[in-house]
């Protein structure tokens, strides 16, 4: 299953990557993947943005504006004037 | 109250630390079935610190876990046979992986814990298995910077810890995968049910109190009939938003969930129209037409937050587009239905 295409906010720069291969290990839906001990962004639109990635990454080379992918959540987040957060539901 | 699920302790150098079970019990069961009912889910929590499971030594490995018990209850059922500490953080109660997007299992949590458990004097070694999917809190880098100790992410499911083990702590790529099985949204399916349902109730009482409107005035008789068919046509609404819908995700049309719940609704109006079920005022119908899909395709994207793919850009994205649409059919809907009261 695959959400929209496009939209996914994760960047990776190359430059900075020193391939030690964690941003493969921690990432649920195998969008990176590591050619030539460099890391690679091989399926973009997989990301779900839960940021595992980036806090991961010692040499800071990957960004992405993480968030709960959640409905319930984003409303709760506008009504109260605050960042997208789940409450007590969704996370089961 | 004595925990049951502890089953003595053992003297180590850090103090005396509880040993856990490693079956669950028909207790643990019937809690888990209130929490993913959302019966008091909030106070299922365990006391944060050091368990042992089996018989650990100073060699033994150290998992890490959240204090929701059902993210324990797992952990520690896995590890039948096996001699292992078991770490449980402070998360508020939140399994880890809705814990690690807000932070709570995260990386000072795991320094900290690790001074207050006396860990250090305990075990020899300086490794932690953490699960993967504690990774969004956890900078693994900072971790050993922080506290010597160096962080070994383990598989997704606690069920694949003895392979993992058994394969010398690397994880096979499907290990390293979230899935999202038919099974796994059918336990997701109670909390959003129960969740919606207050509204749904709400939603009805209006309908039942407006139905006895009509031509000649107010009529009891007129709206306890046209009131319970109004309650039936959204309570099928709303289980075809939250419950059709997450069983049948990968085979409706679409990638959004609000397009898939609003395919949902539309197929719902057929079988209500073929089964006779319908209105024979046009007004009405059209009514309803607008108003259960609006239901279904609100409930169906509410259904976002527990999948496990969805992201915020792609949410918001869809929200963008749906919500507006969803208050109009909505509101229109429920304009024309009571116009068609007097029709
Ligand atoms: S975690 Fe960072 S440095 Fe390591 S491979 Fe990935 S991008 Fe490169
Ligand atoms: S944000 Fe999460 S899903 Fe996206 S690439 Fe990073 S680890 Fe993978």
């Amino acid at each position: 299953m695959k959400y929209l295409r496009n939209v996914a906010t994760l960047k990776l720069d190359a430059e900075r990557c020193i391939g030690c291969g964690v941003c493969s290990t921690v990432c649920p839906h195998a969008v990176f993947d590591i050619i030539g001990k460099k890391a690679r962004i091989v399926d973009k639109d997989s990301c779900m943005e839960c940021g595992a990635c980036a806090r991961n990454c010692p040499a800071c080379a990957i960004t992405v504006k993480s968030g709960v992918g959640c409905a319930a959540g984003i409303i709760a987040g506008m009504l109260r004037g605050t960042e997208p957060a789940c409450d007590e539901g969704c996370c089961g | 109250m004595k925990k049951k699920y502890i089953t003595g302790s053992i003297e180590t150098k850090g103090g005396e630390i509880p040993t856990v079970s490693t079956s669950i019990d028909r207790m643990d069961k019937w809690g888990a079935f209130k929490a993913r009912c959302s019966i008091g889910r909030m106070r299922y929590t365990i006391r944060p610190g050091l368990y042992a499971a089996g018989n650990p030594d100073q060699d033994s490995i150290v998992l890490v876990s959240a204090n929701y018990k059902l993210s324990f209850d797992v952990l520690r059922s896995s590890l039948h046979g096996i001699d292992a500490w078991i770490l449980v953080l402070d998360t508020k109660g939140i399994n880890v992986w809705c814990a690690a997007g807000k932070g709570t299992f995260g990386t000072d949590e795991i320094v900290n814990r690790i001074e207050q458990t006396r860990l250090k004097e305990i075990i020899g070694h300086r490794k932690l298995i953490v699960p993967q999917l504690g990774a969004p809190g956890v900078a693994a880098h900072e971790v050993k910077k922080h506290s010597g100790f160096t962080v070994i992410y383990g598989p997704v499911r606690a069920s694949d810890i003895l392979s993992f083990l058994e394969n010398g702590m690397v994880a096979t790529a499907e290990m390293r995968k979230v899935n999202f099985s038919m099974r796994d949204r059918s336990v997701l399916v109670p909390v959003e049910f129960v969740m919606g349902f207050k509204h749904l109730v709400l939603a009805s009482v209006v309908f039942f109190l407006l139905a006895g409107l009509h031509k000649g005035g107010y009529s009891t008789q007129v709206a306890l009939t046209a009131g319970s068919r109004s309650t039936l046509i959204l309570l099928l609404a709303f289980l075809t938003g939250t419950i059709m819908v997450p069983m049948l995700l990968p085979w409706l049309p679409g990638r959004s969930f609000s397009l898939k719940g609003l395919i949902a609704g539309l197929i719902l109006i057929v079988v209500l129209g073929v089964s006779g079920f319908a209105e024979s005022n046009i007004i009405e119908s059209l009514a309803w037409i607008l108003i259960v899909t609006a239901i279904s395709s609100f409930t169906a994207m509410n259904f976002t937050g527990a999948s496990t793919y969805t992201s915020l850009s792609g949410v918001k994205k869809e929200m963008r587009i749906a919500v507006p649409l969803q208050i109009t059919a909505s509101l229109t809907g429920v304009t024309l239905w009571i116009i068609g009261r007097f029709v």
